[in-house]
């Protein structure tokens, strides 16, 4: 990723929201904030207000290492023909409800 | 009718008089307030800030309800919270000036605000403890609301104080422009008198020194100085507003004054 040209508009923010307890942080958008506790109100002022959530991250954009589009042939593709990594050719008894 | 009797009635009813103009007192604080953040909505300087304001003018409508909505029942008149809010002029509006001064630039409101918060969230924690179920009761449901304002109203005042320049001219020039109406948030008066009395009312006057604390705290984060003692302008528990409250309750009370009937 090249790094951000200087901007008069302050630094962006990925937000991940936690929806309940046990569940994990889950990416809902992000918000532009001038520093960390900034981005916390925002992210808090912006995605939970309908009790979204009941803890959030924020993490700087530019922290964030992606994946490029154009190498998506040799990281995805090679799983396409191994369905059997899928847990689907396997009988569950009955009484398992919860899987 | 002996005056034995009617004694313990008039100091009844003058108490519930009180009673209903404390409520009142503070309903229209909240509605003020959350009416002028209201203004903000699709012009704040982003969408993040956008929503801020809006969601801390929602808080403030959501308490002016729920204390207007109170304050008709104590007076036992049929005028409920709608009636109260909508169907009142100037003089009848006994809001703190502070809350109706007109939001300037994002600066002044970010002042106004933290004058405000503060003030209100060492009221509504002391009213926490009010012999008044029912204020009690809304009170707790607001503090949380508040203690978030204090804290979004802080935050602004240490970035814009200890920003750049401009930021630090247009806050100091906010800050200038509200603190002559923080007195009036002190004020004792009759109503206070007899409302504290029975543990129904928090002093106001009692809490200036933590107020100054508190606020003292933020100002010398933000590298900006206390503010010096001036001459506060007061009035507005009585009703005596600046020309700017004419203004927002043509806007705010505009359909309901026009269609007296309309309902969503």
């Amino acid at each position: 990723m090249s790094p951000r040209p200087a901007s008069r508009d302050w630094p962006l923010w990925e937000v991940f929201v936690r929806s309940r307890g046990g569940l994990a942080h889950k990416h809902v958008g992000s918000v532009h904030a001038a520093d960390a506790k900034m981005a916390v109100e925002a992210a808090r002022d912006v995605y939970t207000r309908r009790m979204e959530g009941i803890s959030f991250w924020v993490v700087p954009s530019a922290a964030i290492t992606a994946s490029d589009p154009a190498d998506s042939g040799p990281l995805f593709e090679p799983a396409e023909d191994k369905v059997y990594r899928h847990p689907t050719f396997y009988k569950i008894p009955d009484v398992i409800k919860h899987i | 009718m002996s005056s034995n009797i009617s004694e313990p009635l008039d100091a009844e009813l003058a108490l519930r008089e009180a009673l209903f103009r404390y409520v009142l007192r503070l309903g229209d604080d909240s509605l003020i307030l959350g009416q002028r953040l209201g203004e903000w909505c699709g012009r704040a300087p982003m969408l993040e800030v956008d929503l801020a304001l809006a969601n801390l003018g929602l808080d403030l409508i959501g308490q002016a309800i729920h204390l207007l909505a109170y304050a008709g029942e104590i007076e036992g008149a049929g005028r409920d919270g709608d009636r109260l809010a909508f169907h009142r002029d100037v003089l009848d509006y006994s809001n703190c000036l502070l809350v109706e001064q007109p939001g300037g630039d994002f600066a002044r409101t970010i002042a106004r605000q933290f004058f405000f918060s503060h003030w209100q969230l060492l009221l509504f924690q002391g009213l926490c403890g009010s012999t008044d179920e029912t204020l009690a009761g809304i009170a707790k449901k607001a503090v949380k609301e508040v203690a978030y304002h204090v804290r979004f109203a802080s935050e602004w005042i240490v970035r814009l104080g200890d920003g750049t320049e401009e930021s630090r001219r247009r806050i100091l020039s906010g800050i200038d422009w509200c603190w002559r109406f923080v007195d009036e948030l002190f004020e004792t008066d009759a109503v206070t008198r007899q409302l504290v009395a029975t543990g129904v009312a928090v002093d106001p006057s009692g809490l200036r020194e933590a107020y100054d604390t508190a606020i003292g705290l933020v100002l010398d984060e933000a590298t900006l100085p206390r503010a010096a003692p001036r001459r506060g302008v007061v009035g507005g528990r009585q009703g005596r507003h600046s020309e700017h409250l004419g203004h927002l309750l043509a806007e705010m009370q505009f359909l309901p004054r026009a269609y007296p009937d309309a309902v969503w």
